[in-house]
């Protein structure tokens, strides 16, 4: 065992550094700075039962140390992703995590019916993404729609492990991770996106098309986080914990709060080699703290 | 192939109103960019970079023309010689090079001028023609390195490509749009291909026009980006190929695309 592989519902990662859904494309993209394999796993893009064109452009708008995206799940369809994307990640020895979405129970349902007979190692529930107008975050807001998508989406998850990724724009996190752990979830991932909103006072216009959009990127940490502390306390089962991660002391202050690995996505577009830099601190973190492994330091925060 | 390079800045200075030039030691990018290429700037501390088209590329050096706009190119207005920029590049779908038998016609306006001063140099052609459009005489950009460069394309025995700037209000050059020069120049002419960058309004103009007279036409379009490598969907255009309409990136698939394929809003 080395200082930085952990083990995740059965499932070996090399390190826990997970490029996050939505901001690595399907894994070819980032290629040229240095291989996949580099990675602990990738979250690939979330993909649809049938391909979505997304949102209208302007996608994207920065903010004070954030950005704000209305991509609105633009993917080619979940067999498009099976038969023409998964191949070469498999062949990338590295965790490949399906990400699903949806807009009814019944899609979301045949969409992961369809994952469990393919190749992917993991399936990440989507029942946060904000940029869509049916289901999406919808999904994720009550716990009565928790458990009932999460149930769905169980009965037909196969032997793949099911992470349920929640969304961080709810009353009470605690709650809907309690939710998700009682309809069957094997694992949990948070924070997806905050919904957000920014205005060019000029044109009194939004900068995005759809108005609104998901806020990532720095500004998200100590909201991540924190939801990631109170979901340690109030589940058992593993967290994958992401939101503003741009550095290893990022990393591991959610790793701290309760995480087993960490999923890192808006800091690659500023510093595409943010990824590797982050396990090499991680790595002699782990060590100075004279740890054998990661998980170790995982919960380890000493709350006042 | 994409890289990460850290590039010495030779020389940063204002060219025109709000516009700079900057010239970068990298031979690493010098020697793989193509025409219609950008690269992607990181801006001090900002969380994303800014997409620069590359004006013109020199053995070891690359130029990049900028106008100020907000707070990234500002940044970038404040840097002086000696220091180093991280870029990305070089990036993106360029203009596809032409043969010496072709005639090109490149219109530009405004900031969108600059990356066809390499089309023009670079870009095979053996004349080149350049309509070049600007708000008022203020802004006027690169007006001498493309009488230069259209000049230096022309074989001997045939006279030298023109270039013809218009303002819109007049105070400099041939008052008014870009295409009504445009329009004279393809009825003089018979051309291989239009090649344009410039805001949106522009572009849709002369694509029309370029369409009327049956030349091919390339447009460079602009979007805000996020990764600039076709990771992350921020940044797509409405295409239409093959009777659908799709999304398409305008760092991967673009940033130049096929005038008759874009879905003009
Ligand atoms: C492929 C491509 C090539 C370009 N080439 C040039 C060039 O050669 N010279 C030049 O002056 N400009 C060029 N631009 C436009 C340039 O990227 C913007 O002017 C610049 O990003 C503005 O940044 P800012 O921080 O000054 O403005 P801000 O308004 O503060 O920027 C806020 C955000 O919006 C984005 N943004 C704002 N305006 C634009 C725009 N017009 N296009 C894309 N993103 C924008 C910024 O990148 C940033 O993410 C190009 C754009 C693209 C897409
Ligand atoms: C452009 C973009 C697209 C995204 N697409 C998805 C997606 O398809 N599915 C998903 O679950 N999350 C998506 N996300 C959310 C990220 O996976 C992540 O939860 C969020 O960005 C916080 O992490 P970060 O601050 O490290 O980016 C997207 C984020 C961005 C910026
Ligand atoms: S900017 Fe990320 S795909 Fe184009």
């Amino acid at each position: 065992m080395s200082l930085l592989n952990v083990n995740i519902c059965g499932v070996d990662f090399k390190n826990p550094v997970i490029a996050a859904s939505g901001t690595y494309g399907f894994g070819k993209d980032y290629t040229d700075f240095f291989p996949l394999e580099r990675l602990g796993g990738i979250s690939c893009k979330g993909t649809t039962l049938l391909p979505r064109l997304g949102n209208p452009p302007p996608r994207v708008a920065e903010t004070a140390s954030g950005i704000l995206n209305s991509v609105g799940l633009q993917n080619p369809g979940v067999r498009h992703f099976i038969s023409e994307d998964l191949p070469w990640l498999l062949e990338q020895n590295t965790v490949v995590i399906a990400n699903a979405a949806g807009s009814t129970v019944e899609d979301y349902s045949e969409n992961v019916a369809l994952l469990a007979q393919s190749g992917v190692h993991m399936i990440e529930l989507n029942i946060s993404c904000p940029n869509v107008k049916e289901g999406g975050v919808a999904f994720g807001t009550s716990c009565a729609s928790v458990e009932k998508i999460v149930g769905a989406a169980k009965k037909v998850s196969g032997n793949k492990p099911l992470i349920v990724k929640l969304s961080p724009n709810v009353t009470s996190i605690a709650e809907i991770a309690r939710a998700a752990e009682s309809a069957g979830a094997d694992a949990l991932s948070l924070i997806n996106t905050i919904t957000g909103m920014k205005i060019d006072v000029d044109t009194r216009r939004p900068i995005l098309r759809n108005n609104t959009g998901g806020l990532s990127g720095a500004a998200l940490l100590p909201v991540a986080v924190r939801m990631v502390w109170e979901v340690r306390r109030a589940v058992a089962l593993p967290i994958i914990g992401m939101g503003g991660v741009t550095k290893w002391q990022d990393a591991a202050e959610l790793i701290l709060a309760g995480a087993d690995a960490i999923q890192i996505g808006t800091a690659c577009f500023a510093n595409p080699f943010a990824p590797p830099e982050l396990i090499g601190g991680l790595e002699e973190w782990v060590q100075r703290e004279g740890c054998a492994n990661i998980a170790e330091l995982s919960g380890r925060v000493r709350p006042w | 192939m994409a890289k990460q390079v850290f590039a010495r800045i030779l020389e940063n200075r204002l060219i025109a109103a709000a516009a700079y030039s900057m010239l970068l030691e990298c031979p690493a990018l010098a020697r793989e960019a193509q025409i219609g290429q950008f690269v992607h700037v990181l801006c001090g501390d900002k969380p994303l970079r800014r997409p620069i088209s590359v004006c013109r590329v020199r053995e070891a050096e690359l130029t990049l023309v900028y106008a100020v706009r907000g707070e990234g190119t500002a940044w970038l207005a404040e840097r002086t010689c000696g220091e180093t920029l991280d870029i990305l590049g070089a990036l993106g779908n360029g203009f596809p090079l032409l043969d010496a038998s072709a005639r090109l016609l490149v219109v530009g306006g405004g900031i969108g001028v600059p990356p066809l001063l390499d089309c023009a140099i670079r870009g095979g052609a053996g004349h080149v023609d350049a309509v070049l459009g600007f708000r008022a005489h203020g802004q006027v950009i690169l007006e001498e390195e493309f009488a230069a460069a259209c000049a230096g394309v022309a074989s001997n025995a045939e006279p030298a490509g023109s270039v013809t700037v218009c303002t819109e209000d007049g105070s400099y050059g041939t008052g008014g749009r870009v295409t009504v020069p445009m329009e004279e120049l393809l009825r003089k002419n018979q051309y291989g291909a239009v090649y344009s960058c410039g805001p949106l309004p522009m572009l849709k103009a002369v694509a029309e026009t370029a369409a009327k007279y049956a030349v091919p036409c390339r447009v460079s379009l602009e979007e805000r980006m996020g990764c600039g490598v076709g990771a992350c969907l921020v940044c797509s255009a409405k295409i239409r190929r093959n009777g659908t309409e799709e999304y398409l990136r305008v760092c991967k698939e673009g940033p130049v695309f096929n005038a008759e394929e874009v879905c003009w809003e």
